[in-house]
Parts: structure tokens; sequence; C-alpha cells
């Protein structure tokens, strides 16, 4: 382990491995920048139309988003815990921990993907099938519109996720991270702490409306 | 006295010389000059539609393009110029290029992430002129919702994913800046000796990396609903198109501050090396850019006065406008009291630099005017818009551009440029520019709507005055091409110290080598010691005449 040698433009590596978290952090602003802009938008609308949004709210899929949020909370308990395990030289079962985490986020993607054809099936879908019902107005369609942009985005986020924590995964398993250097680790759990807060929002700003009272 | 820089070895442009060598490179330097082709290359082209337009608008028919080909050469050359050439301009070429050579850092944090911007910067360029060359698009530069999504026929679409992926490359970039500022400069280079240059991008880096994401939101949105009828602006499903400006505004305002900031960096090395005087009031420098950076987020609504917001949110915005002049003026005076009892040499980077000083302050004065409600409602969407923001983009951060390029060019290069040409150019830009843009407030304030192909003939001798300074500037902008491109190849050599400057990108060989600093300097000293009684200076590690 003694092997590993910062880049040449770092002095040791726990300047590299300070600068990466840095830079995961900056990265992480700009993505809240942008749900920032589209949650924002929707909450515009939400103001606008708060009857029909809670008339659309009604169609949400609380159990499956339910279950999605609890699926989602959990992989980052396990990401913690590969982090926590790699700081004491347990590559495997932290490997373990990783790929546990990579299969709840794939759990996550198929509700989410079964919620879409329910979805479907209820004629919500906006583009492809879509029917107001009674007492529904056009502003209910803006509720979906946000609703498909803004999962669909989270999923492609996840998607990202899901990918690299397999590849580290990986690695971690041939032994190329140690307690002396898993910066990459720490860097990915950053980022898909941050896909799960991000979801926390998102659920809501779409499941409870309307539910309540 | 350059005992570090006569070391004889490779530099870090013979390091290696095959192609792959560069297209594969992870020098910061390398990258800086591969990004100086490629946002050279956009100039030329943003440049050719502009050509083109004050070409149209010498006649009042205006039959050399007609109404439809018009908006698509406007449109290409705002899109093009905005974003392929100013927002990148002086921070992705002479930034990439200085920010580590002046913290005393051997590269980036992130060389790969450096690269990989060029790269993606390239995709987008491919992306825009695949939209130019299909037929181009007619909604300008700012997309408006609902022309963009219910009714355009042109290439939206392209030009929305053009501008969309040149947002990754702006904050691969932005994100590197921010981090290596914050984690590698040199021992001694603490945050309030930086070189206001650094300042300058760390700020600019800053705005863009908090404000890019909401473009690239807005512009999927946009896409999305001109594909395939997602219609989140769509006012028949109860879409508010007001909520498009204020998302496109909420990034457009602090991009122009992007584009402008790195151009006070430039300003603030330029004067004092040519005044030999320390810039006057330092830290008030480094605080206004920040300040600029912060306040320049809450005006974006001084783009929509007339737009249908409240009137309330008028006086709001119109306020916080008046509120962000105030540390650009306290820039302003802060130059003009360098240049004071100063030892000044008018060579070529100086006129840039004066240049740049006079022309903002002229368009940073009118956007005062524009910022005042009841005359932003005469002169709203009039030539005088189009001259106020041509004052502080092209008078502004290309004069500041041009005036960095000089300045660093033996730097960059190791070859002295023809002075006398340079002041020619210098000059003539200046010229140029004048004849071209100050016509353009009075038709502005005759009331000349911007956009239109054609337009009464009592303005015409406007026009042409116009038509007439933007031929003197596309000279003045080919000369620098000319006898830089000459100098490359016979230039004087340079020495690591050509301009007698107090920062640490002097203390290396010109051109440095490949990781910048035989020894890592230690900083013990302020930025600009010039001394103006006899033109002496201490550089930011210490040695004295260096």
């Amino acid at each position: 382990m003694a092997s590993i040698r910062p880049e040449a433009q770092y002095a040791t590596l726990e300047q590299q491995t300070e600068t990466a978290q840095l830079g995961m952090w900056a990265f992480l602003a700009t993505e809240v920048l942008f749900f920032g802009a589209l949650i924002f938008g929707y909450y515009i609308y939400r103001i606008a139309y708060t009857d029909q949004f809670i008339l659309a709210g009604h169609d949400a899929k609380l159990v499956l988003g339910s279950i999605n949020t609890a699926l989602l909370l959990t992989s980052s308990v396990t990401m913690v815990a590969a982090i926590e395990l790699i700081k004491r030289n347990e590559a495997r079962r932290a490997a373990t921990a990783l790929y546990l985490t990579a299969l709840l986020g794939i759990a996550f993607l198929g509700v989410k993907g079964y919620e879409y054809l329910q979805d479907y099936y209820d004629h919500t879908v906006p583009v492809l099938d879509f029917v107001l019902k009674p007492h529904q107005q056009p502003p209910v369609e803006l509720f979906w519109l946000f609703y498909f942009v803004a999962t669909g985005l989270h999923a492609l986020h996840l998607t990202i996720g899901i990918v690299a924590v397999l590849i580290l995964a990986a690695h971690t398993r041939s032994g190329r991270y140690s307690a002396a250097y898993h910066s990459p680790i720490e860097v990915l759990g950053l980022y898909w702490s941050f896909v799960d807060v991000v979801w926390l929002f998102l659920f809501a700003a779409i499941y409870p409306i309307g539910r309540a009272g | 006295m350059t005992a570090i820089a006569s070391e004889p070895g490779s530099t870090y442009l013979t390091a290696e010389s095959t192609i792959a060598s560069w297209l594969l490179t992870k020098d910061h330097k390398r990258i800086a000059l591969l990004f100086f082709a490629s946002v050279t290359a956009f100039f030329f082209v943003g440049g050719f539609a502009a050509a083109l337009i004050r070409l149209n608008l010498i006649e009042p028919a205006g039959t050399l393009l007609g109404p439809d080909l018009y908006n698509r050469m406007f449109t290409m050359h705002g899109i093009v110029m905005v974003w392929f050439f100013l927002i990148p301009s002086i921070p992705a070429t002479l930034g990439n290029f200085l920010v580590p050579l002046m913290i005393g850092a051997r590269d980036l944090a992130f060389p790969r992430l450096n690269l990989a911007s060029w790269y993606v910067f390239n995709i987008s360029g491919i992306l825009a002129l695949y939209f130019i060359i299909a037929g181009g698009n007619d909604t300008g530069w700012t997309f408006y919702a609902p022309y963009s999504t219910l009714f355009s026929n042109g290439h939206v679409i392209a030009a929305a994913v053009a501008v969309f992926v040149n947002g990754f490359s702006t904050i691969m970039t932005a994100l590197n800046f921010v981090v290596t500022i914050h984690r590698l400069r040199a021992p001694g280079m603490t945050w309030f000796r930086l070189p206001l240059f650094i300042w300058g991008i760390y700020a600019t880096s800053v705005v863009m990396l908090l404000a890019t994401p909401v473009l690239a939101m807005t512009l999927l949105l946009i896409a999305l609903e001109h594909g395939f009828g997602i219609g989140i602006f769509d006012p028949a499903l109860g879409g508010d198109p007001l909520l498009f400006q204020h998302m496109f505004w909420f990034y457009s305002h602090p991009a122009v501050y992007i584009m402008i900031l790195p151009a006070m960096g430039v300003a603030s090395e330029l004067i004092p090396c040519f005044a030999r005087r320390p810039v006057f009031g330092y830290r008030g420098m480094a605080y206004a850019v920040m300040a600029i950076a912060i306040i320049g987020f809450f005006v974006w609504g001084h783009h929509m006065f007339t737009a249908g917001i409240s009137l309330f949110s008028g006086i709001v915005f119109s306020f916080m406008s008046f509120v962000v002049a105030v540390p650009s003026a306290i820039k302003v005076f802060n130059w003009t009291a360098t240049l004071h009892r100063g030892r000044i040499s008018f060579d070529a980077p100086m006129l840039y630099a004066l240049s740049f000083v006079g022309l903002f302050t002229i368009g940073g004065l009118t956007g005062l005017n524009l910022a005042t409600l009841p005359i932003d409602i005469h002169v709203t969407d009039t030539y005088f818009v189009i001259a106020h923001f041509h004052y502080i983009m092209v008078g502004g951060t290309v004069s500041a551009f041009f005036g960095g390029l000089h300045y660093w060019w033996p730097k960059i290069t190791g070859r002295l440029y023809p002075e006398m040409w340079a002041r020619a150019a210098a000059i003539l830009t200046f010229l140029g520019f004048n004849v071209t843009f100050f016509p353009q407030f009075i038709l502005g304030y005759l009331g000349m709507p911007r956009r239109y192909y054609a337009y009464p003939p009592e303005f015409q001798v406007w026009n042409v005055l116009s038509s007439a300074g933007a031929s003197i500037l596309a000279i003045a902008y080919v000369m620098p091409l000319v006898y830089l491109g000459w100098s490359l190849l016979r230039g004087k050599q340079a020495s690591a110290n050509p301009w007698h400057a107090t920062g640490l990108e002097w203390r290396t060989s010109s051109p440095p080598p490949e990781h910048n600093f035989p020894r890592t300097p230690v900083v013990t000293d302020a930025p600009y010691r010039y001394n103006p009684e006899d033109g002496s200076y201490v550089t930011q590690d210490g040695a004295a005449n260096g």
C-alpha cells in the first residue's frame, strides 16, 4: 500500500484526497441549482394552481413512492457502511456493502419502472396517454410533466451512481483501496447521499400533496 | 537576476512534439493553447455573422439577408459569441494558462477534467456548427418561450443542446479553478496575496458553478417542449412564459459578470505593471469582485421590466441594479487612482487596458440608464441596449482579452511581439469600436428597435457609420492574428520577465517548463510591489527586481 503516490500536482496524498472531496462538493453545488431550478418551477405552479395540483397529487402512487424512499435511505446506510469498513481495512466486506448499495439502487429503479407503468394505466402520462379526470383542468398536466421530468432526471442520476458504485465495488474487491487510500469511495458516497437527498425533496413535493386532512 | 529562468531544459512546448501529446495532454498550459485555437475559430464564426448583419443594415430595406435569414444571423451571432467565445475566452485560455502559474502550483487540481472540458467544448461547438449549417435558429440567443417552444421552425433543439453541452465544459473548467485556488496555493500565498486576476477568475468560476446549471435546466425544458410537446411553459396548460424568462435571466444576467469579471482581473494586472504603482485599494478590489459576483445574482429582473412583472418587483430589481453598480464603480475609481502619479508607459497591453476602463465605464453608466424604470421603458429592445452591452462585452471583455493576450504572449510563447504593430492595432480597435457602437446609442435613443432587418430611411446615416466602424474593427481584430502569428516564428526571444512584473508567473522561464517551477516558490510579499519613483519592483517571492 505504500506504493500509492499522489498525482504530480499534489504535494501529499492527503492534499489530493481533500481536493477530490472539495471537487465533489463544488459539483454538488451545481446539482443543487440544477434540481433547484426545477423544483422552484414546480412550487411556482403549485402555488398558482393549488387546487388542481391537489387533485393531480391524488393519483400519485404513495405506497410505491414510500417503498422507494425506504430503499434509497437504506442504500445510503450501506454506502456509509462501505466507507467505515474500508477505513478498517476490511476490503471484502466493504465491497459487499457497495454491491448491496448498487442492488438497492437497482431495486429503486425497478419499483420506479413499475410505478411508471401504473401511471400509464392511469392515463397520467402527458404526450403518450393523458386524460383529464372529472373536475381536473389543464394545470393537472403540468403536475405530471414536472413529475416525469423530475423523477426521470433523478433516475438518470441514480443510474450513473449505480454504475459508479459497481465499478468501485469491483476495484475494492480487487484490493485497490485501503484505510490509507479510499478517497474515491468517500467522494462517491457524497454523490450517492446527494441523489438520496434529491429524492427526499421530490418525494415531499409529489406524494403527500393533498393527502393530509 | 534571472537565475531560475536561464536554466536550460525543455519547455512545455518542446517537452513532447507528437500530435497525440497535444491531444492527450494534461498540462494546463497546452490545454490553454487548445482552447485558444477553438475560441479563436468561434470568434471568427461569430464575427462573420456580425459582418453580414452590419452589411445588411447599410441600406434601410435590408434586402441583403431579408427577414428570415437576418433572424437566423443575429441568433447565430449571439449564441456563438456569448457561449463559444466570450464566456470561455479569458477563463479557458488565459485563466487555464495562468491560474497554476500565478498561485505557484504545478498544475490544476484535475488535469484530466481540464482536458475533458476542451473535448466537451468542441463537441458542443460541432453541435453549434450543425445547427448553423442545417439552417440556423431564429429565436435569438435568448430562446424566449413560447416562440421557441411552439412556433419557431428553426433548429431550436440543436441550438439548445449545443448550449446545454457547452455548459458542461463551463462547469468543468470553473470547478477546476475553484478547487485549485482553494487547495493548491503555494506556501505563503494567502487569500489577500492573490493577484487580482485570480480573484476575478475565482469569482467568475463561482458564478459559473451556480448559474450554469439553471441555464441547463431551462434549455432542457425548452428542448423537451419544442421536441416532445412537454409544455412546461405552454400557456394552454396554464404554463407561464414569464417563468422561462425568470429562469433564463437568472443565468444570463450573472453570465454578464462571468464575461466581465475575468476582464477586470486582467486590467488589474496590466494597469499596476504599466503604471509602476501598487494597485490602489487592493482589498477593496478583491471585495468588490466578490460583491459583484454575489449581488449579480439578484438583478436579473431588470431584463424583464416591460415583460409584465409587477411594479414592485420592478422597483426592487431596479434598486439592486443600482447597488451592483457600486462595487463596479469602486473598481473603476481604483484603476484610475492607480494611474495617479504612476510612471505610465503606453505599451500595447496598457493601451488595451485603458480602452477597457474607458469603454467599461461608458457601458456601465449606460447600464444605470437602463436600470432606471422610466428610461428603460423608452429604450427597451432598442439599439441603446445593444450599444450598452457591446460596450461591456466587446469594449470591455474583448479589449481586456487582447490586452492580456499581448501582456502574457512572451510568457506563453517565449517570443516578443512587434510593439508598434500591436499599438496600432490597439488604437485601431478603440477607434473602430467607438465608431461602430456609439452611433447605436443614438439610434436606440431615437427609437430604432433591435432585431429588425429593415428600418426607416432617417436612421441610415447612423447605420452606415456603424457599419463603417465595424469594418475598421474587423481589420483591427485580424491584425493581431497576422503579427502574433509572425512573432511565433520570427519574434525575438523573450526573457523570463520582460515587463518587470511582480507575479509568480514571471518567476519561471518563458515559456515555462512542463510543471511550471523547478522548485515550488514560497510567497513572502503582496502582489504589485512596484515603486513609481524608479520603476523598481519586488516579486511575490521576495526578489528585488527579479
